[in-house]
């Protein structure tokens, strides 16, 4: 399924997000006085580019605060790019000008928190139905058929239709949430940490929802989340998020084998093993010192305060994405010869 | 309806509550007799053909040229009290009722309106809504009550533009709340209208403190329309609310005739007092920290 040729389905050029901080009036005019107030932008995303062929399943890992989840938030049209672009088949996923607005129901979003993502003064039955009947995919005297139909193929029983969100577990209510997006008839689904906050018993299921209902209505999904095994178990390919930019991305099986980037590396060195060895449970490497404020990213390598192997020149120069193997790219001095 | 309802359960947690019971029976019992006034009460009060010179300023018990008993008294024009009261209820429930609703629906849709657009429509409705809270509600409705003219409208557009501002306070706030939860966002990544997001989904979840601020500020708009009407700036004397009723009994106070403006202003407080206790219940219940 990967590197399919052609066009690319969905295309992120350059895109970039900068918070700007809320001031309030009394805080402009602190700051006019020269108080110490914070007017400097947060950099949540810089300068990321990326793209999806068609089916595919794109996993995005990183640690919290690095950008993953306001990247897929440009990518499902929530959130508009502060610069740059993002494209599902050559055209765009949010109008322009001074109010942007999500134009396209071709891609949508499941969001972390399935006990916040589902309005709790509606029935499951109105929240399935008003997507589809708002945008005519669905009349609305055959809606209850539709939504019914849509909660089938999520493993739910038809009757949830006229139960309240506070009336399922957190896995059904996440399958609800799945059931919802999908009855819009995505093509792409863009899914933050769709299953962190679930029981690990219930994880394993929901997971294999996603690549049951993947195969069935051949979607293309950016799969977000920290968790690494979570991410290769669904992926084929996975992209590593540090301070707002992609440090590398290739297929998932060469990513997890073969690292290549100092971060992913240090990355998957620090996932906690059970398994034993011996007797003693095998140690883990956590990595050293925190993640850099975004409001005042280091210059050159965003990543060379914390790298072991970083040189002089990663203190000042930027280092840009390079191939590193058959569609395997990272952005690092030390893999490059000079 | 299924047993889980949202109204269901709420109303089960109510009736736990004897107190709150006892007002919300007050409140319809009030409300029974208001809108059945003219098959209750003994004597039609605005039918002045009908008034009797020699029963003014009767005290409670006498039995008049009609031939009934005036449980409750005449009052300087020998109009019985308790059909008096009957019909003054009758405008004072009206009134009360009718300018709450339309505040209601004007605060919330403003405060909610203004928290989910943000930026600058946010700060100019907000600093509207703030500085016509920093005066007086009786003030501003005197003003208007006075401008305006007397009548019913009138009264009602007083009472709104005196109360909206609290409506507006509170969807802003319960509105701005909302607005940051996942439901909203999965709601405009749908995408649908902002209107739909607005009136469908947000607005529904601030019902809550709106409802607990709308029973408070119906026993208010109640209390204000007796108040301007006891000033002389409310409803017209053919519409004689309970206020008006205070005021033509409060010169005979002193006299010892208090029954003429004591009767009238006893039920009052019977009404404003059970508002406040239901409306006390409903904040109980509503509120998720006193969660038992």
């Amino acid at each position: 399924m990967t590197g399919a040729a052609g066009p690319p389905f969905i295309a992120v050029t350059s895109v970039s997000k900068h918070f700007d901080p809320q001031l309030s009036l009394g805080e402009r005019i602190a700051g006019a006085l020269g108080g110490a107030v914070e007017t400097r932008a947060v950099r949540a995303v810089q300068d990321v580019s990326l793209q999806l062929a068609r089916g595919e399943v794109l996993g995005l890992v990183g640690e919290s605060g690095c950008g993953k989840s306001t990247l897929g938030r440009m990518i499902a049209g929530i959130l508009p790019p502060t610069t740059g672009s993002v494209t599902i088949d050559g055209a765009p996923v949010m109008s322009g000008g001074r109010h942007p607005r999500k134009r396209t129901t071709r891609v949508q979003m499941i969001f972390q928190d399935p006990y916040a993502s589902l309005d709790p003064r509606m029935r499951i039955g109105d929240a399935l139905a008003e997507g589809p009947v708002a945008h005519r995919l669905s009349a609305r005297a055959d809606a209850a058929a539709y939504v019914a139909a849509w909660l089938r193929k999520v493993g739910l029983d038809p009757d949830a239709a006229q139960r309240y969100p506070h009336q399922f577990s957190g896995g059904q209510r996440q399958r609800i949430a799945i059931a919802r997006a999908l009855a819009m008839r995505p093509d792409v689904l863009v899914c933050d940490e769709p299953v962190a906050s679930l029981d690990v018993s219930i994880q394993a299921q929901v997971l294999n929802l996603f690549l049951e209902l993947r195969r069935a209505l051949s979607l293309t999904m950016v799969f977000i989340s920290h968790h690494l095994g979570v991410v290769r178990h669904v992926s084929d390919r996975v992209a590593i998020m540090y301070l707002g930019g992609i440090v590398e991305i290739g297929p998932a099986a060469s990513i997890y084998d073969d690292p290549q980037h100092p971060y992913t590396r240090a990355l998957l060195a620090s996932v906690p093993q059970l398994a034993l060895q011996g007797d003693v449970v095998a140690t883990f490497t956590p990595i050293a010192g925190e993640l850099p404020s975004p409001l005042a990213p280091p210059p050159g390598c965003p990543f060379h305060q914390r790298c072991p192997l970083a040189e002089p020149r990663c203190r000042d120069q930027v280092p840009e994405m390079r191939p590193v193997g058959p569609q395997h790219a990272a952005a690092c001095h030390v893999l490059q010869p000079g | 309806m299924d047993a889980d309802a949202p109204f269901l359960r709420f109303w089960a947690a109510f009736r736990e509550n004897r107190i709150a019971l006892v007002a919300l029976a007050v409140i319809v019992a009030i409300a029974l007799l208001a809108v059945l006034a003219p098959l209750i009460a003994p004597q039609d009060p605005y039918d002045l053909g009908r008034l009797v010179l020699s029963d003014a300023r009767r005290p409670p018990g006498h039995v008049g040229s009609g031939g009934y008993v005036h449980w409750l008294g005449t009052d300087a024009q020998g109009r019985d009290l308790f059909s008096a009261i009957l019909y003054g209820l009758r405008i004072s429930v009206l009134i009360g009722v009718a300018a709450g609703i339309v505040a209601f629906v004007i605060g919330a849709t403003m405060g909610a309106t203004a928290a989910f657009a943000g930026g600058r429509s946010e700060m100019l409705i907000m600093r509207f809504v703030d500085l016509q809270l920093s005066l007086p509600a009786i003030l501003l409705a005197l003003v208007l009550a006075a401008v305006l003219g007397q009548g019913r409208l009138q009264m009602i557009a007083a009472l709104v533009a005196a109360q909206y501002a609290y409506f507006a306070r509170t969807a802003h706030g319960a509105a701005a709340t909302e607005r940051a939860k996942d439901y909203v966002e999965a709601a405009l990544s749908t995408p649908l209208p902002a209107r739909t997001v607005l009136f469908r989904h947000i607005l529904p979840n601030c019902l809550p403190p709106l409802i607990v601020v709308a029973t408070v500020q119906v026993a208010n708009a109640i209390a204000l329309e007796a108040t301007l009407s006891f000033l002389g700036v409310g409803l017209p004397v053919t519409e004689p609310s309970l206020g008006m009723l205070i005021a033509n009994g409060f010169q005979y106070l002193l006299s010892g005739r208090y029954w003429i403006s004591i009767y009238p202003g006893v039920a009052l407080i019977i009404l404003i007092v059970a508002i406040n206790l239901v409306g006390d219940q409903v904040r109980d219940q509503l509120n998720p920290r006193l969660k038992r």
